[in-house]
């Protein structure tokens, strides 16, 4: 069973209202939304794949491509900006050469911006594949990278 | 345990305080999200193993410990707590009734507080607070300014017990306040009690808590809902994550207080999904109190059924407006509608409906407990009780900070907070986010509350204050939360999706130089205007404070503005294209990565030997003020 089928199976009789929920498991269980999957989730739900769509494109919280191996968000909230995130994330689009949404070529990383991760108390806030580093410099970029790579 | 009338919560409660009774002394390593970040689980595994290798009397759980007779007065109690709000210290350890604060603290130094703290009860110098400004350590909260010049009643419980124990949050006076109002008190009565507490919502627009229960109370409807509003969006702010985090107990309390007051059977916790921890908390709390009759069928025996679930937000600021929220629950595209009719009169799935912020459900468990009387004594003639700030930015302490209202923008900044790290002065600080604005040194002394930073036309907002030095640019600070803005506006109307779009473009037009010098003297009238418009026409709330950033800026750094257009500086050094970079020659040592980083090979020099820009082909990316590993790169 592929990944929205496992989703949908938790969901038998789920109406419209369940759609955000089940558009964010099915994230979770393939790390981006298809067209495939938004069609399967409309069919069930009953309503238009349009609809789905929608949905899905309104909130920032998906995306519908797939992500790299080690996935990096870069928070642009106030704290993080006025503490220099924005050379941060300029840094990380330098070191990396894919801009905000991308993936770098052999599929090892990617990139993202969030509008703030709530760590505000150590800005400036990057995550890698989720776990929190805070105040990043600029500098440090490349040998955060580099102990990943 | 199993609560089956309200009178079973006191006698829990003597329980739960005998039990508390047996502990010696108390470890609260903080598991908030800031500290797991910084390595604090590890250091919790290594406090527990190390202290049972020296056999010491260790406990790590208050609910389900079993008393035996051998049992000493003795117990070591090590617990992963809350957030304790001083997030930038982290990770935090705490030990009472020693009133020791260890900050930093990593796996590695475990053994030394197991040695001395818990063995001897004597402190380890070197992890103690260092005072930045004195250089001198300080030994526990009530020696830190940051908290001993704070009011902790909202975040009382953040940081001093185990967020996931009931029984801790019972013995510390939890549900005390429900038993009450489900024994003593009719839905009428609860909210009027809480119309004469006076607490006005603390998401925002600061609406009257009471009120807005009262309207709900008196609709007639078949179902009515109750809505927890947990998406803190503005950046800048962590307070509600804070509290889910360390105090999910209080918030299920305040919601379900909520739902006795207006007649709801059901309700909803809307929570960030970027808060995986406080989503986590707030799950295991509501299994908890499913478990032992608080939420279901008939809760403590009464007539009152009550239960409710957590929707996840999918990332969407304008879901913080309260008919977006709705259309978001109902799995729609959040985007607002006109009011009335209002979410009280018809709300989720068309009932009534009440939606309240998660610091303001957290006031109402105590304001039910210890009455409308004891609320309103603290705080100012139009705000009543406590707010949480979130200070963060160019400041000493960041965390979470709790004051009476009515206290001074200088009390928080410079005896909480320490003041400007590094020497720096202070600019402004910004306070209410994206709909909100600054508050400039000339301000400082203004007694909080919501009028008078209306006044000076910043906002309550939900409390982030973001302070900024000499080193920031207040246009690019007006251009960030624009862009914020433009790109959260959800586009069903035009003031709003074209306006903050075409103040971006203005604002970027200023921070970029690309201007005539025609357009220089028009472009700040232009930008009045055009926020003019989306304040008067926008639909909804953030359309309508979407300009504030600018109109505050404008009011108080009018000739920051100006010296961008006329002069064509930045005065703070932000703005790359205003700028001009040069190599001071001293410093570089001709490393060769800047020259490697620019795009268009402005920069020469042999290698090991000082490096130079050639102006006339650098195109002011700032790449590399940014690369260089010795700051040797200076813009002017």
């Amino acid at each position: 069973m592929n990944g929205v089928d496992t989703v949908l199976t938790r969901h038998p009789d789920a109406s419209s209202d369940s759609l955000i929920a089940i558009l964010q498991e099915v994230q979770e269980e393939e790390g981006y939304l298809s067209p495939d999957s938004m069609y399967r989730i409309s069919t069930h739900l009953d309503m238009p794949a349009s609809k789905v769509y929608g949905v899905a494109t309104f909130y920032n919280g998906f995306r519908f491509s797939p992500i790299g191996e080690h996935n990096i968000v870069v928070c642009r909230g106030t704290a993080c900006h006025v503490k220099g995130s924005a050379r941060v994330l300029d840094s990380l689009q330098q070191e990396l050469g894919i801009e905000p949404g991308e993936v770098t070529e052999d599929g090892k990383f990617s990139l993202e911006v969030v509008a703030c991760i709530g760590a505000c108390g150590l800005a400036p806030v990057i995550t890698i594949g989720g776990q929190t580093v805070g105040e990043v410099q600029p500098r440090k970029v490349k040998k955060i990278l580099g102990g990943i790579k | 345990m199993k609560i089956e009338k309200p009178s079973d919560i006191r006698d829990i409660q003597e329980l739960m305080t005998s039990r508390d009774g047996r502990i010696a002394r108390r470890v609260m390593v903080c598991a908030g999200t800031g500290c797991v970040a910084s390595g604090s689980l590890d250091v919790y595994k290594e406090l527990v193993r190390l202290s049972k290798e020296a056999g010491l009397p260790v406990t790590v759980t208050f609910d389900k410990h079993e008393h035996k007779k051998d049992d000493s007065n003795e117990e070591l109690y090590i617990a992963k707590s809350g957030c304790h709000g001083f997030c930038q210290m982290g990770p935090l350890v705490h030990v009472m009734p020693d009133d020791i604060l260890y900050c930093k603290v990593k796996a590695a130094d475990a053994e030394e507080i197991v040695q001395n703290t818990l063995t001897t009860g004597e402190a380890v110098e070197r992890l103690l607070y260092t005072d930045p400004v004195s250089g001198e350590h300080r030994r526990g909260r009530g020696d830190i300014p940051f908290y001993a010049g704070q009011s902790r009643v909202v975040l009382g419980r953040c940081g001093v017990m185990d967020p996931e124990s009931i029984g801790e949050y019972i013995a510390s006076g939890g549900f005390e306040g429900l038993a009450k109002c489900l024994s003593k008190y009719s839905p009428e009565q609860v909210a009027e009690e809480m119309v004469e507490s006076g607490l006005r919502g603390r998401g925002g627009a600061g609406f009257p808590t009471g009120i807005k229960w009262r309207f709900a109370n008196r609709e007639k409807a078949d179902k009515k809902y109750v809505i927890c509003n947990g998406d803190e969006g503005d950046p800048g702010a962590f307070m509600d994550r804070s509290l889910m985090e360390g105090d999910p107990f209080a918030v299920l309390e305040g919601l379900a207080t909520a739902a006795y007051a207006i007649g709801a059977q059901f309700g909803y916790l809307y929570i960030r999904q970027e808060y995986p921890l406080a989503i986590a908390r707030v799950q295991k709390a509501i299994e908890t109190m499913r478990e032992v009759g608080l939420l279901g069928e008939h809760i403590m025996g009464t007539d009152f059924s009550f239960d409710c679930k957590i929707k996840k937000g999918a990332g969407a600021f304008v879901c913080g407006e309260e008919t977006a929220l709705i259309h978001s629950i109902e799995g729609k595209r959040g985007e607002p509608r006109p009011r009335p009719p209002f979410p009280a009169q018809s709300g989720a799935f068309g009932k009534p409906t009440i939606i309240n912020n998660v610091e303001t459900l957290v006031n109402i468990p105590s304001i039910m407990a210890k009455g409308a009387s004891w609320y309103n004594a603290v705080g100012t003639e139009s705000s009543k009780g406590t707010k949480v700030f979130a200070l963060t930015g160019k400041i000493n302490r960041t965390g979470l900070v709790e004051v009476a209202m009515g206290t001074t923008v200088r009390k928080i900044i410079e005896e909480i907070g320490g003041g400007i790290q590094g020497g720096k002065a202070f600019k402004a600080v910004q306070m209410g986010g994206p709909s909100g604005g600054c508050v400039d040194a000339a301000h400082m002394d203004i007694e909080i509350d919501y009028e008078s930073l209306k006044a000076v036309g910043a906002m309550m907002g939900s409390g982030g204050m973001v302070v900024m030095d000499e080193d920031n640019c207040i246009v690019d600070v007006a251009k960030f939360f624009m862009d914020f803005i433009q790109r959260e506006s959800c586009g069903k109307c035009v003031p709003c999706r074209i306006g903050t779009k075409r103040m971006l473009e203005m604002l970027t037009q200023i921070t970029e130089n690309d201007f005539t010098d025609q357009e220089a003297g028009e472009l700040i009238g232009k930008l009045e205007a055009q926020a003019q418009v989306t304040q008067d026409a926008s639909l909804c709330g953030l359309g309508q404070t979407a300009p504030n950033p600018v109109l505050s800026t404008l009011r108080w750094f009018r000739e920051e503005y100006e010296a961008h257009l006329h002069q064509r500086t930045c005065p703070a050094k932000v703005c790359n294209k205003l700028l001009t970079f040069s190599i001071d020659a001293e410093t570089c040592i001709g490393c060769s990565i800047c020259a490697k980083r620019c795009p268009v090979e402005a920069i020469v020099g042999e290698k090991k030997k000082p490096h130079e820009i050639i102006e006339a082909k650098c195109i002011k990316c700032g790449s590399c003020f940014t690369v260089c590993p010795k700051g040797a790169v200076v813009a002017q």
